[in-house]
Parts: structure tokens; C-alpha cells; sequence
């Protein structure tokens, strides 16, 4: 498969914060690539680098073999983006929105309508809706749609998914794995870790870096081991207690459990018995299926 | 590339239609601002009422007393007594008083005057003075008031208000329209497509002109039929230096656009960037001549300060271009200045 | 909530409406003291206005109710004195330094002076803040200005304290941390009235309660709505629960 964004060592500062460093990436053609991180990881400045709204300090980035310096104006044409929040015009009506962002294309609506008709089936229902009158999942649907409109190859989608419910979340990546099958390449990023299980494949990236990148399934490879479920009627008491045992690397809530993470030689048995001795009478500890989640939580300690 | 245009100005104007509170306001202030400075707030002194103290009546005083009836300006109040006069100024029930002698067969005169409003009283004193000595003996003086004979002062604040209302509305509209889109991120969207940033700009220019014109129109109108301002083919330089300036107006609103990162931002700059130093010091109402020096220098950068006074040549004194080559230069010269620099500035990459 | 339980909140049918539009319909519920209470619902469903209701800041159409033992309706400026509230993750002056932040929320809530630098010094000790006290709060990290927020609404040791999706967009591990505070609290006896739109946060709550179109559609313990409705993790349930939702923001 060949890429279709790369991208080779891209730093980025703002005076003295240095909001990327050192990124190198490659999303695949025709995938669905999770860019997954917390709130002021840089993933925004990297859509704004992509979509040629900043200029990198260094390194170079290509989008479909266009250079994002140097090739910018034809670059335009091949992605669609959308920004963080559903940027549309709140005064203008649903087909106003669409015409219009059509029209900066030079395209007509009916053109790709195809494209965008599973998406904005719901919306035909109110064509003369004004943009701001509607409902949070609707924005994000007409923003989607306005996106989509000129056939972009590449879709860049800034956290698209902040602040929607679990509900619309999953619907929304229904959507995006239809749009995969029509050949369109999505770079995504999101700060909800569950979500990287949708994707093909993750780059995980906090304070600027890229700590891995892989699929979801050979990142999480390797992370059971040595990671135990701990329950008890009292969690509160049993974090504390587990955090002081020995062969404990870590010990978070993960659910309605605790995750711990430990070092080669732990003894779960031993360790029900020392809890159990604390006071801690139903204390439970079993092995656990490792998720994104603790995986990233075991980088960004790594990484400081 | 027409149609991108196209749709860039339809969406500007569906903008302009849907806020139509704020169109209304734009289109309803140059009118009330026109007729309040053309009629309620006037320089000009009327309805004076005037007392006479008339120690010995002759003829002279008689004629006097008659041109004072006769005079749309004054309302004669009577014939009071020496004693009566302070009583009258300070209950407010006479604006001045005048005491006619006749001394030697000569009619001198004293004017008392309420100076409690130092213009009325300056004004008036000065319009009894030549209502009174008119045709007494000693020497006439002829006063021959140039350009705007009856010293109304619509004429005066025309130009001043056309200053204020094209610097408001479209520095102010403009940059709050670019920074709304900068807000809500659309100017993001825009600045990605394939679309040029000039076509962007002039995007939002263009509508704002086009109101700016209607506004004119408007102005102008008014100015020429309501406010009685002679008509003469000078309007064609008129209409021209104008939207030079207005053109001038939308940049600087641009320039505003290109610093501020939000819509109050842009109105607080817009609102005392602007607004004031065009009210103060660009002539409108106190005269540049009458400040200090510094304060002259200051004003030379202000826009609004040499239209003002290339309206003042073209619109009241009916001059010819030639005579406003310096303002009009000037205004030419910072449009280009602006423009350049609020373009770079819009292109400009982080 | 557990019979023997003090209850700190109570209300009953609980209704606002805004025109023809019925925001919150007739919700019901307790919560006991010292209990974590995670407020669940899709976008729209009404939680924000629930929320203000309960803190005092709107009045209910209809229904009624206490919370911290004062009347919702009558008693809305003492309820103010006795919670605290956390919106979203910065509820923080940026450009105030960490003592001037707490000095001013501890003020607002109506603390006396000795006690607020009395009550400051020792969480600054417990936290570990003691060489931040003079930073400005848009300097200090993301997860210090969290427990900062939390602190700040807390440190006038409310019986509530209202978190309105405390940790959106916040990395997993700070995000353990925060609720590692939370539990902290909670120990203390401070009851936790929290809204999130992360469905593993819901599993750390003692009961939950899902608002769908105004109406509260499920109300229970994690490990009970689990059983009742076959699901493994809260995330299944919140989906049954919330999928025939009709509203959205």
C-alpha cells in the first residue's frame, strides 16, 4: 500500500513551547489513521500544518505527493478538513452552508452528492434550517458533509468526537468506516482512547511526540502480561495498599476495576495474602486484557 | 474563479440581510446623525429675546426697535426700564438687553448680554451690533460671509459627520465580519480551500463597499434636498474622493482584522482607534488651527482630518479639485499603505 | 444509596420547562452523603439544566426538593454556601497566580480570611504545591491545575461539590489522578455529584443515573445496572439505555 501523508520530522515551536518535535508519521492510503492523544499533545498544530494554515520550523510533510510548502495551493484541492470545533455558518441555511462550501471548490452539490448522502440523509429533511439553529450531532453532520463535498482523497478530522455522547460517537465512526470504503484516506485524531479500536491504524502522541505507532491490535500485543485486575469492596484503601507492594509498577482505576502493571516475578497469590492481612478481606487479583489506555499510560510515564 | 467570487458575495450579503437589526441601525444612524447636527444641535443663534431700554425715544431708536422686530432672528420682548433689565437676564425671561441713548442728537448703544452660554451670547451680541448700527453714523462695517451666508451650521458638520460615518461603519463592520469567521473557524475553512486569499479579501470588501455607496447615496440625498446644500457638478468630486476614503476605511477595517483576535477586540479597536481621535481631532468639531502644536501633528495622520477638509473645499466652498490636490494625495497615499500592509499582514503564515 | 445513609440531596419530580419545551421531566432521585453519583445522559438530555436547578442557580417549574438540607425553591442563596462547583476543567483565572486563585473561590464561597490561608497551607502541604503557591496558574501543568479546580471548589469543605465533565480531553493518566482525588474526597465524607462523558469514569461512581429526553431512564449501581440490563461494561449499558434517545443538544 502505498502512503499517502508522510511525514518526516516536523518540529513546530511557538516561542517557547515547542508544540511538536521531531514528528514522523506515514498514514497509508485508503486507512483510517487515529492520531490519539490528550488536549495540547499538538494534534491540532499538525492539522494546521497539514492543511497548510502554519509552515513547519522543520522537516518537510507531503499530503497525495504535494509538498505542504511548497505545493499548497494544489494541495487545497485534495484534502477536506475539518477543524475542531463544527465551523460552519450559523446564519446561513443548511443548503446555504453546502452550496457555498461547494462552490470554493468550484464544484456543483449535486456533483459528489453521492458521497455525502448517507451523511446528510437526516439533514434533507430541513434543507432551509438555519446552520446555528441545530442540534449538536447535526453540526457535526452538515460540517462532515460540507467537508466531503468537493471528493476530497484525504479527510483530516480534528476531534471531531470531543464532547458527543457515546451514542453519536459510534455512529460517527460508522460513518467514517463507510467513507473508508469508498476510497477516501482519514487522518483522525481524538483524546477518547476507546475510539483507536476503530481504526486501522494509531499514533500515539503526547507533549509534541509520537510515542508509537502501530495497529491497535500488535500495539496492545505483549501488555498482558504482567497486567492483573484488582478488586475489592473498598477501592480507595486497595489502591493505596497495592501501590505500596512489592513488584507493583503501577496501579491505576481502570473501570470498575484497578489495572496494575508489574515487574517480572510478581506473585498475584502472595499479593491477595499481604492484602488480605491489610484488612482488605475480598481483595481479588486476575489477570487483565491490556487496552490502548494502559498503553499509553505505560508510554507517557516512560516518557517523563 | 468568477463564480467562487460570486458565491464569496452572495454569502456576505445573506450575512448583511439576516442581521438585519445591525443593517438597519448602519442604514437608520447616518440619517438621525444628519438631521440632529442639521437641526437639533445648531451653532447658529435664533429666537434671542431682546429687551430695549430706550432712555429717549427718537426716530433713530424707533428705526432700531423696528430692524430688531423685523429681524427673524430676534424676538422683541418690549421696552423695559434701566432697573427691570437684571431682573429680566436672571429670571432667563430675556437673553440680552439693549440700552439705546441718544447723546448729542447721536444714538450710541450698550448691549447686556447673558453669557451663561458664551456662543449664544457671542453670536448674539455680535448679530444686534450689526442690527443695531446697521445704518447709524460712524463707520459700517460690512461683513460678507463667504460660502455659507447664513452661517448655517449644517453646512459645517456635513463633511464631519460623512467622516465619522464611513470610518464607523466600515472599519468597524469590516473587521468584525472577518473576525467573526476567524471565531467560529470558518476563516480556516476558507483559507484552505483552493480559494486565493485576495479573492477572500476582496470577498468581503466588495459587499461592505457596496453599502458604503448606498450609505452615500443616502447622505448625499439628504444633504442636498432636507439640508438645503447648493447642488453644483462639484458632487461628481464629491462622490469620488469619497470612496477613495471609504475605500481607505474598509482596509484600515482589514488592517483591524488582521490584529485583533476577536470581535470585541476588533470593536474596541475599531470603537477608540478610531472613533475618537476622528470626533477630536480631525476637525469636525474643534477647529485642527485652534490646537496646540502637537496635537496638529497628530491629527495629520488621522484620515478623517484631511477629508473632512477636502469636503469642506468641495461640498460647502464648491471649489474645483485643484483646490484639495494635498488631501486628496494624502488619502491616496495611506489607502496604498494600509492596503499593502493589511494584505501582507493577512497572508502572512504563523 | 444505602438505607442508613444521611441523604444530602433529595428531590422530588423535579420539571423545568422552557415554553412548550419540557427540558427536565419529573426526575426523582436521592443521593446519600459521602456517595460518588455519576449524572449520565446523551447530549441534550437535560443534565445541564438539572444540574443548575439543583445548585440553585434556576428555579424548577415544577417539583421540588433540598439539597445539603436547604429547599431548592426557598433556600437557593444558602445552597450556594454549601456546595461547590467545577465546570469543565479550567474554572481557573489563568493570569492569577495558585495562592490568588484559592484566596478569591474560597472568598466567593464566603470563607474567613484566617481560615482560608490556614485551610491553603495545608493543602498546599497535602498536595504537594507548596513551591507553586506564587505561579501563574497558565504556567503550572495540566494536571496540577485540575487538582487546583478541585481544590478551589472544595477547599471551603462543601457537603456537595457539583463536577460538570471534569475531565474532558485530559490524558488517562492525569485523568486517574483526578479521580484518585475524587475518591479521596469522597472518603471524607464530601458527596460527588459528577456528569462525564467517558463511560469508564461511570464504573468508579456508587450509582449512576442515566437522563434520557429529560426523563431519568436508569438509576442504580454500576455492578446492578450491569446485571439488569446483561452488559459487560457501563458503555453497553449507556447504549441500551440512551439508544432510542429522541433529543440531542
Amino acid at each position: 500500500m502505498n502512503d499517502i501523508i508522510e511525514i518526516q520530522g516536523i518540529t513546530k515551536r511557538y516561542s517557547k513551547l515547542t508544540a511538536l518535535s521531531q514528528v514522523t508519521l506515514s498514514v497509508p492510503q485508503g486507512s483510517v489513521f487515529g492520531l490519539i492523544g490528550p488536549d495540547g499533545a499538538g494534534k491540532t498544530t499538525l492539522y494546521q500544518i497539514l492543511t497548510t494554515l502554519l509552515n513547519p520550523d522543520e522537516g518537510t510533510a507531503t499530503v497525495a505527493g504535494l509538498d505542504v510548502v511548497k505545493d499548497f495551493r494544489r494541495l487545497r484541492t485534495v484534502i477536506g478538513y475539518m477543524p475542531e470545533k463544527f465551523s460552519l455558518y450559523p446564519d446561513l441555511t443548511v443548503s446555504e452552508n453546502l452550496q457555498f462550501f461547494a462552490s470554493l471548490f468550484g464544484v456543483g452539490v449535486n456533483e459528489n452528492f453521492d458521497l455525502i448522502a448517507p451523511i446528510f440523509g437526516q439533514l434533507e429533511k430541513f434543507p432551509g434550517r438555519m446552520a446555528g439553529a441545530l442540534s449538536g450531532g447535526m453540526k457535526q453532520k452538515l460540517a462532515l458533509s460540507c467537508a466531503l463535498i468537493h471528493r476530497p482523497s484525504v479527510l483530516l478530522l480534528d476531534e471531531p468526537t470531543t464532547g458527543v455522547d457515546a451514542v453519536s460517537r459510534s455512529e460517527f465512526w460508522d460513518m467514517l468506516a463507510q467513507l473508508k470504503e469508498k476510497g477516501i484516506t482519514i487522518l483522525v485524531s481524538t483524546s477518547y482512547m476507546d475510539e483507536a479500536e476503530r481504526c486501522d491504524r494509531i499514533a500515539l502522541i503526547n507533549k509534541g511526540k509520537i510515542l508509537d505507532v502501530d495497529t491497535p491490535q500488535e500495539l496492545i500485543k505483549g501488555l498482558d502480561k504482567n497486567l492483573y485486575n484488582a478488586s475489592a469492596s473498598d477501592m480507595y484503601p486497595l489502591l493505596e495498599a497495592l501501590r505500596r507492594l512489592p513488584g507493583v509498577d503501577d496501579c491505576y482505576t481502570f473501570g470498575a476495576t484497578l489495572h496494575v502493571a508489574t515487574r517480572d516475578g510478581f506473585n498475584p497469590a502472595e499479593a491477595i495474602l499481604d492484602l488480605r492481612r491489610q484488612g482488605l478481606a475480598d481483595a481479588r487479583i486476575y489477570p487483565a486484557k491490556g487496552n490502548i489506555e494502559d498503553l499509553f499510560i505505560k508510554l507517557a510515564k516512560n516518557d517523563g | 474563479m468568477s463564480t467562487i467570487f460570486q458565491s464569496l458575495i452572495k454569502k456576505e450579503v445573506l450575512h448583511l440581510v439576516r442581521d438585519f437589526r445591525t443593517v438597519t441601525v448602519v442604514l437608520v444612524m447616518p440619517v438621525v446623525l444628519l438631521l440632529l447636527f442639521g437641526f437639533a444641535i445648531s451653532t447658529e443663534v435664533n429666537n434671542v429675546n431682546v429687551a430695549v431700554v430706550v432712555e429717549r425715544h427718537t426716530d433713530e431708536t424707533r428705526q432700531a426697535i423696528d430692524r430688531l422686530r423685523a429681524n427673524p432672528y430676534f424676538t422683541f420682548c418690549g421696552i423695559a426700564t434701566h432697573s427691570e433689565v437684571e431682573e429680566l437676564l436672571r429670571k432667563g425671561k430675556v437673553d440680552a438687553a439693549v440700552v439705546l441713548r441718544t447723546e448729542n442728537g447721536k444714538l450710541t448703544h450698550q448691549i447686556i448680554v447673558d453669557a451663561s452660554n458664551t456662543t449664544m451670547a457671542q453670536t448674539s451680541t455680535a448679530y444686534i451690533e450689526s442690527v443695531i448700527s446697521n445704518s447709524s453714523a460712524g463707520v459700517p462695517v460690512v461683513a460678507n460671509t463667504l460660502y455659507n451666508p447664513q452661517l448655517k451650521s449644517a453646512y459645517h458638520f456635513v463633511p464631519g459627520i460623512m467622516g465619522m460615518i464611513f470610518i464607523l461603519i466600515c472599519a468597524m463592520m469590516t473587521s468584525v465580519s472577518i473576525v467573526s469567521e476567524k471565531e467560529t473557524g470558518t476563516m480556516n475553512l476558507l483559507l484552505v480551500s483552493p480559494v486565493r486569499p485576495r479573492t477572500i479579501i476582496l470577498g468581503k470588501l466588495v459587499p461592505y463597499f457596496l453599502l458604503s455607496c448606498i450609505i452615500l447615496t443616502l447622505v448625499l440625498a439628504l444633504s442636498y434636498t432636507v439640508l438645503g446644500l447648493p447642488f453644483s457638478a462639484s458632487v461628481v468630486n464629491v462622490v469620488w474622493v469619497t470612496i477613495l476614503y471609504i475605500v481607505l476605511a474598509l482596509s484600515l477595517g482589514l488592517l483591524i482584522s488582521t490584529i485583533a483576535s476577536t470581535q470585541v477586540a476588533a470593536l474596541l479597536v475599531s470603537g477608540v482607534m478610531f472613533m475618537i481621535p476622528v470626533v477630536l481631532l480631525s476637525g469636525m468639531i474643534f477647529p485642527v488651527e485652534n490646537m496646540p502644536l502637537p496635537l496638529q501633528w497628530l491629527s495629520c495622520i488621522i484620515p478623517a482630518r484631511w477629508y473632512i477638509s477636502a469636503m469642506r473645499v468641495l461640498m460647502i466652498q464648491q471649489l474645483p479639485v485643484g483646490y484639495v490636490l494635498t488631501e486628496v494625495s494624502v488619502l491616496l497615499g495611506m489607502t496604498l499603505a494600509v492596503l499593502a500592509l493589511a494584505i501582507k499582514k493577512f497572508n502572512a503564515k504563523k | 444509596m444505602m438505607d442508613n445513609m444521611e441523604t444530602v440531596i433529595s428531590v422530588n419530580g423535579l420539571t423545568k420547562q422552557f415554553g412548550s419545551f419540557t427540558a427536565v421531566d419529573h426526575i426523582t432521585l436521592q443521593v446519600g452523603r459521602g456517595e460518588i453519583f455519576g449524572f449520565l445522559g446523551a447530549n441534550g438530555a437535560g443534565k445541564t439544566t438539572a444540574m443548575r436547578m439543583l445548585c440553585g442557580l434556576s428555579y424548577p417549574t415544577a417539583g421540588g426538593g433540598t439539597v445539603a438540607g436547604f429547599d431548592i425553591v426557598s433556600q437557593a442563596e444558602e445552597i450556594k454556601r454549601h456546595i461547590g462547583y467545577m465546570s469543565q476543567r479550567f474554572s481557573l483565572y489563568e493570569n492569577l497566580t495558585v495562592w490568588e486563585n484559592l484566596n478569591l473561590f474560597a472568598t466567593i464561597y464566603g470563607m474567613a480570611s484566617k481560615d482560608i490561608k490556614s485551610k491553603a497551607e495545608e493543602v498546599f502541604k497535602t498536595l504537594g504545591m507548596e513551591n507553586m503557591r506564587n505561579t501563574l496558574v497558565k504556567e503550572i501543568p495540566l494536571g496540577w491545575k485540575q487538582k487546583l479546580a478541585f481544590t478551589a471548589a472544595t477547599l471551603h469543605s462543601p457537603d456537595i461539590v457539583f463536577l460538570d465533565e471534569p475531565t474532558g480531553g485530559v490524558d488517562p493518566a492525569t485523568r486517574r489522578k483526578f479521580w484518585e482525588m475524587i475518591y479521596r474526597a469522597s472518603s471524607q465524607g464530601m458527596t460527588i455529584f459528577v456528569t462525564t462523558h467517558y463511560l469508564d469514569e461511570a464504573e468508579y461512581c456508587s450509582r449512576i443515573s442515566i437522563m434520557v429526553d429529560g426523563r431519568i431512564k436508569a438509576l442504580d449501581s454500576p455492578a446492578r445496572l450491569k446485571e439488569q440490563y446483561c452488559a459487560a461494561t457501563m458503555d453497553e449499558v449507556f447504549r441500551i439505555v440512551a439508544k432510542d434517545a429522541k433529543r440531542s443538544d
